[in-house]
């Protein structure tokens, strides 16, 4: 046993270092794998502006509305569908009326090689690649929306043994950008170059939004968030001009 | 109730077991003789080496193998050259990272049991002139069969556990890496709960039942020690 004059400075240390994080209200953020970067950055502007601060947490929809069935500790979710938030809706997990589209997806065929992806994604029906990744599309939009465009070009069944996929996009994007599958389906917000609005590296083909159905992301707010005031400051702030440019420069669509 | 497409997973997965740790006592067998009885400077190196996926957690092995095996990587280079292709997202990719992940659980029994044989059992097979072939196998095995079960099982049904390294490198792929923890997984996460129940459920009956057998078996075993 440690003797008590050493034990008890030690607590008294331990929860002076705990105090300052139970001053300013921070909230707790469940956010889809495609939004990682513009919630970073969004994040940072609104401790900026408000003071207070968000905890994010990223992963796929699915295991973050498992996650929350189950007891779960988050008070937002920015989620990839519509279903999720939904979904938790009709669980009473989350407070009606405060669901909203944050923002639409947009897909790219993307590849970690120049040259590889044409501007019109021909190379799906050319052919000379091994391995075509996608997110898992029972589990991920981006998935399913992928899975659409393969089935609108007739190239589904063709392509299906060459499909790899990740548990969400942002392992679809691990696949490629390591260049185990030579191209595959990942969000536009994670290979877009924020200052030229363009594809940063390698090559692709933002696909047309008329070629899938439109990828629309909800934010909702959750019962374990009612009582803290920076998870509706979060969502309001969301709504902010200044989080919509950001939204925005990440190539997502805006919800009108 | 279970699908076929879970019993394909099941199925995958004790073949990919099964592969794994035949190989892991390949492989296992010499370097844990080596281990137990080398006084060379690399036995703590390789000891330690050997030890690493025990304290790695999967994904930092699983994003090695990712990016090694990969077109860029050096072992993706090498498979390249020659001319089998790469190897994440194919079986052999999935047993490759397998041995890898479970190897220090084949390794660490044999280890220990080829070194409570001690010196003496050896030096008297030396003097009735058995050659050192013989003497490993009408001595050493013998005396080093719980070592041995230990080894085949734990093996085994850690690579039939094993997930967080077949999620980063496998890609999901019916019939060729989608193997039952990953299965689970997304059952889970599309909220098929039932699904994931039963499937859950096999597996846990099936690693109690290997366990409870080994540790059955092994009791009845005479240890080297009480043997000597």
């Amino acid at each position: 046993m440690l003797p008590n004059r050493f034990f008890r400075p030690l607590i008294v240390a331990w929860l002076i270092l705990l105090a300052p994080a139970s001053w300013a209200a921070t909230t707790l953020v469940a956010v889809a794998a495609n939004f990682t970067k513009p919630m970073t950055e969004i994040a940072a502007e609104f401790e900026k502006s408000t003071g207070h601060s968000a905890k994010l947490s990223f992963g796929s929809t699915g295991k973050f509305v498992s996650q929350m069935e189950n007891g779960g500790p988050f008070e937002v979710l920015l989620a990839a569908d519509e279903t999720g938030p939904q979904k938790l809706l009709q669980d009473g997990l989350a407070v009606p009326g405060s669901e909203f589209i944050y923002a639409l997806g947009k897909l790219v065929l993307w590849s970690a090689t120049p040259g590889t992806v044409d501007d019109q994604g021909k190379i799906l029906s050319v052919g000379g690649f091994k391995h075509l990744a996608l997110a898992d599309p029972k589990l991920a939009p981006y998935g399913a929306a992928a899975v659409e465009v393969l089935k609108k070009m007739g190239l589904k069944e063709k392509l299906q043994p060459l499909i790899v996929q990740g548990e969400n996009i942002a392992q679809t994007y691990q696949f490629i950008s390591t260049a185990n599958a030579e191209l595959g389906f990942v969000a536009l917000s994670q290979v877009i170059d924020i200052n030229s609005g363009k594809i940063g590296s390698g090559s692709g083909w933002i696909i047309p939004n008329s070629d899938y159905t439109p990828i629309r992301q909800g934010a909702v707010l959750l019962k374990k968030g009612v009582e803290n005031p920076a998870a509706q400051a979060l969502l309001d702030y969301l709504k902010s001009a200044p989080a919509l440019a950001i939204i925005k420069k990440y190539g997502y669509d805006l919800s009108k | 109730m279970l699908t076929s497409a879970d019993f394909d997973t099941l199925l995958l997965t004790f073949k990919v077991a099964s592969i794994s740790t035949a190989l892991m006592m390949v492989l296992g067998t010499p370097l844990a003789w080596w281990l137990a009885r080398t006084s060379s400077a690399w036995k703590g190196i390789i000891n330690a080496v050997v030890a690493l996926p025990l304290v790695l957690p999967p994904t930092v092995l699983g994003f090695y193998l990712l990016v090694m095996m990969g077109p860029a990587g050096v072992i993706g280079e090498f498979t390249n050259w020659l001319g089998i292709g790469t190897l994440p997202f194919t079986f052999a990719g999935l047993v490759v990272a397998s041995v890898l992940y479970s190897i220090p659980f084949v390794v660490q029994p044999l280890q220990a049991a080829f070194a409570t044989i001690g010196e003496l059992p050896l030096e008297a097979a030396a003097t009735l002139r058995a050659s050192p072939l013989d003497t490993f196998f009408s001595v050493v095995m013998p005396l080093a069969k719980p070592g041995f079960l230990t080894a085949i099982i734990l093996g085994f049904t850690h690579t039939v556990g094993e997930f967080g390294v077949v999620l980063m490198v496998g890609g999901n792929i019916p019939d060729k890496t989608r193997v039952v923890s990953v299965q689970i997984y997304n059952h889970v996460e599309a909220m098929d709960y039932s699904d994931a129940h039963w499937l859950a459920g096999v597996l846990l009956v099936f690693s109690f039942t290997v366990l409870l057998t080994l540790y059955t078996v092994l009791k009845t075993q005479p240890t080297a020690h009480q043997l000597k």
